[in-house]
């Protein structure tokens, strides 16, 4: 398992159920890294603890969101196997937060026709799904942890995936593992812009992973921006991306840097569908900015100050104090808030065993690419974390059971010789990898954001071409040398970052998260996935049944 | 502008303390600061963080002035601040200590 946030620990929880014996890697630390432990909302499934509800329906309200793009068995998987997740992890001991009667309290999120969505109480869903899930990981003896180790290639013998080649990130020693199978669990790209909402070890990796081993991707034009993230003041200890459920339940009021409401001025209201709303709020905040009419940051205001004190109270509970040691007064001062690069529909085409068409290759959690379409709804991506990664092991475990190694001595030595290569320590004539990944997430977000041109994109494209050529200045270090780190984790962002820039530029319409402006309205012709794949070394972009155009 | 006083070193080197100086931005935390200075002025300091200011993945301890605390937490003054590593931990370099459970560790290396 490589990736050890959700879906890599309930990968590992149910390859063991099936005897395996299971490796669980991560780059940072077990359980403590990835999108996971970022997640302080909730966790959408369709028990009917809070109200009558059934499976179908989530599934409905998951395929509007996906505007036509859902892969309908992977989301038909994610809907239907959300409740047994829900189930068993109280079974395992998640403090899902009850009411009095001793039921699971669910929400009804944005877009979410039922209160569905379960949640750890109070905004700690991440830390708590993964504090359960790294505890079960630990009871189980076939499990073997090993934190600090960065994968850095897929080894791929005779089209089959039969282990990993990376980089023990304390040492700087290299590392290869043989594995039966191989399940790609770090998911999550949104490193690669300026402004995320994410944990720093998402830069991608999966994605690159998966294109380099000759897998596919699909739909990876698809970023999910979240319009209102916090801005400012400086808000520590809290995910930025707290505000939305406030917001809805409150009335919060955005405002431009005069203090003067300007929804109004984009069309609609500040209200309708879950997605309109998003798509919308992003634009209209970015456009105002753009006008010269920000806050003193770069984005809007979120102002509160309508709402009585005890009504704030009720509805943020403990979360009022926390605020308060950030020097945060609702009542007195409204806080900023700007779009951020929040989630990744797209990722590793799969089948409903989570196989990629590389034999013994799967993927699991946000790597996997097609259950949320154009969109994903809110709560959808811890279920899908839990449901892809128990299927995702259990499958690996049960295909590559009484079969025997596919390891030769031999298959990780390109590997291995290109790892040690990116290894090399060399600080002079170039500048080092983390100062070129925010010149990346620069280019990213200024061309390649939440609303682009097939101009902009050209020139994300030729920007990223340029980054690739730079040298890289690496300083030798003894032990943890996170310019080592930076560098193969640029090398992946680079990849990820191309693939997502290729599809934005093949899909010259405008559909749930992908917003062209120089192609507004939907076009029927695109109802279809775009795939990215390694052909030559090249990336290249291939709709449905091998055509350049859909 | 604001000073941080940092601890460099290793296990086998008795370690110094750099002096960096760093915009001020009110409430900003240490790990902001730690952050700006690996991207502006010394790429080879060495710390743990993961979750970026959201206190959730608690892997960014540190001793700030003189006290355990996470990084992602401890505000920087105007003042100016210190930070080193956990006294109690085995050190691997500067502010990085062994902070890995003993059963997620590899096994001693070949070669």
């Amino acid at each position: 398992m490589v990736g050890a946030g959700g879906a890599g620990m309930y990968a590992a929880i149910a390859a063991a159920g099936k005897d395996a014996s299971v490796l669980l890697l991560d780059k940072s630390l077990v359980g403590r890294g990835g999108a996971t432990i970022m997640a302080q909302m909730t966790v959408a499934a369709a028990i009917g603890h809070e109200e009558p509800d059934h499976w179908t329906d989530h599934l409905q309200d998951t395929l509007a969101a996906g505007r036509e793009l859902c892969d309908e068995r992977l989301a038909r998987m994610l809907c239907e196997n959300g409740p047994a997740r829900i189930f068993e992890m109280d079974g395992w001991g998640a403090h899902w937060a009850r009411g009095a009667d001793d039921r699971i309290r669910q929400v009804k999120a944005p877009g979410h026709g039922r209160a569905r969505c379960c949640y750890v109480d109070f905004l700690n869903t991440g830390p708590g799904v993964a504090g359960t899930l790294r505890r079960q990981v630990s009871r189980l003896g076939s499990v073997r942890r090993v934190s600090n180790v960065a994968v850095t290639e897929i080894v791929v013998h005779d089209g089959r995936a039969v282990g990993a080649v990376g980089m023990d990130v304390v040492s700087g020693d290299v590392v290869t593992m043989d594995a039966k199978a191989v399940v790609l669990a770090a998911g999550g790209l949104t490193k690669i812009y300026r402004r995320n909402s994410a944990s720093t070890n998402m830069g991608g990796e999966a994605y690159a992973l998966a294109l380099w081993a000759g897998a596919e991707l699909i739909d990876m034009e698809f970023v999910q921006f979240f319009p209102i993230a916090h801005l400012a003041p400086r808000l520590v200890g809290m995910d930025p991306i707290m505000w939305d459920p406030f917001r809805y339940k409150l009335g919060g009021r955005l405002l431009n840097g005069d203090f003067d409401e300007f929804m109004h001025r984009y069309g609609g209201q500040d209200s309708g569908t879950y997605t309109t709303v998003r798509d919308q709020a992003s634009y209209a905040i970015l456009k105002e900015v753009e006008a010269g009419r920000g806050s003193p940051h770069g984005g809007v205001y979120l102002d509160f100050r309508h709402v009585p004190d005890e009504t704030l109270r009720a509805a943020f509970g403990p979360v009022i104090d926390r605020l308060a040691h950030n020097g945060i007064d609702l009542t007195r001062t409204p806080v900023e808030v700007a779009p951020t690069a929040h989630y990744h529909m797209g990722g590793i085409r799969v089948n409903h065993r989570m196989e990629t068409r590389v034999a013994g290759l799967y993927a699991a959690g946000e790597a996997v690419g097609g259950a949320n379409g154009a969109n994903r709804l809110s709560g959808n991506a811890i279920t899908e974390a839990l449901v892809f990664g128990e299927c995702a092991g259990r499958e690996a475990a049960t295909a590559v059971a009484g079969t025997a190694p596919g390891w030769n001595a031999t298959d990780a030595d390109g590997a291995v010789e290109r790892l040690r290569a990116a290894l090399s320590t060399d600080a002079t004539g170039g500048v080092p990898a983390n100062v070129l990944e925010r010149r990346l997430q620069d280019i990213m977000w200024e061309d390649a954001g939440p609303f682009r041109t097939g101009k902009q994109l050209q020139r994300a494209l030729d920007g990223i071409r340029e980054l690739r050529q730079s040298p890289v200045a690496v300083r030798p270090a003894d032990g943890f040398n996170l310019d080592l780190q930076d560098r193969l984790e640029l090398r992946a962002m680079l990849t990820t970052a191309e693939a997502v820039v290729r599809a934005a530029i093949g899909r010259t319409e405008s559909r749930g998260a992908h917003q062209r402006l120089d192609f507004q309205e939907s076009d029927g012709r695109f109802v279809a996935n775009q795939a990215i794949e390694m052909r030559g070394g090249e990336l290249m972009a291939r709709w449905p049944d091998g055509e350049s155009q859909p | 502008m604001t000073e941080l006083r940092v601890w460099r070193g290793s296990a086998e080197d008795p370690g110094r303390y750099d002096v960096y100086r760093v915009p001020y931005e009110e409430g900003m935390s240490v790990l902001d600061a730690l952050v700006w200075i690996r991207g502006h002025e010394d790429s080879s300091l060495a710390f743990r963080y993961g979750c970026v200011n959201a206190n959730a993945c608690k892997t960014c301890m540190a001793l700030v002035d003189g006290e355990v605390g996470y990084m992602c937490t401890a505000r920087l003054s105007p003042a100016g601040g210190t930070v080193e590593p956990l006294p109690k931990r085995p050190l691997i370099r500067d502010l990085v200590t062994d902070t890995v459970p003993d059963d997620e560790k590899l096994p001693p290396g070949r070669d």
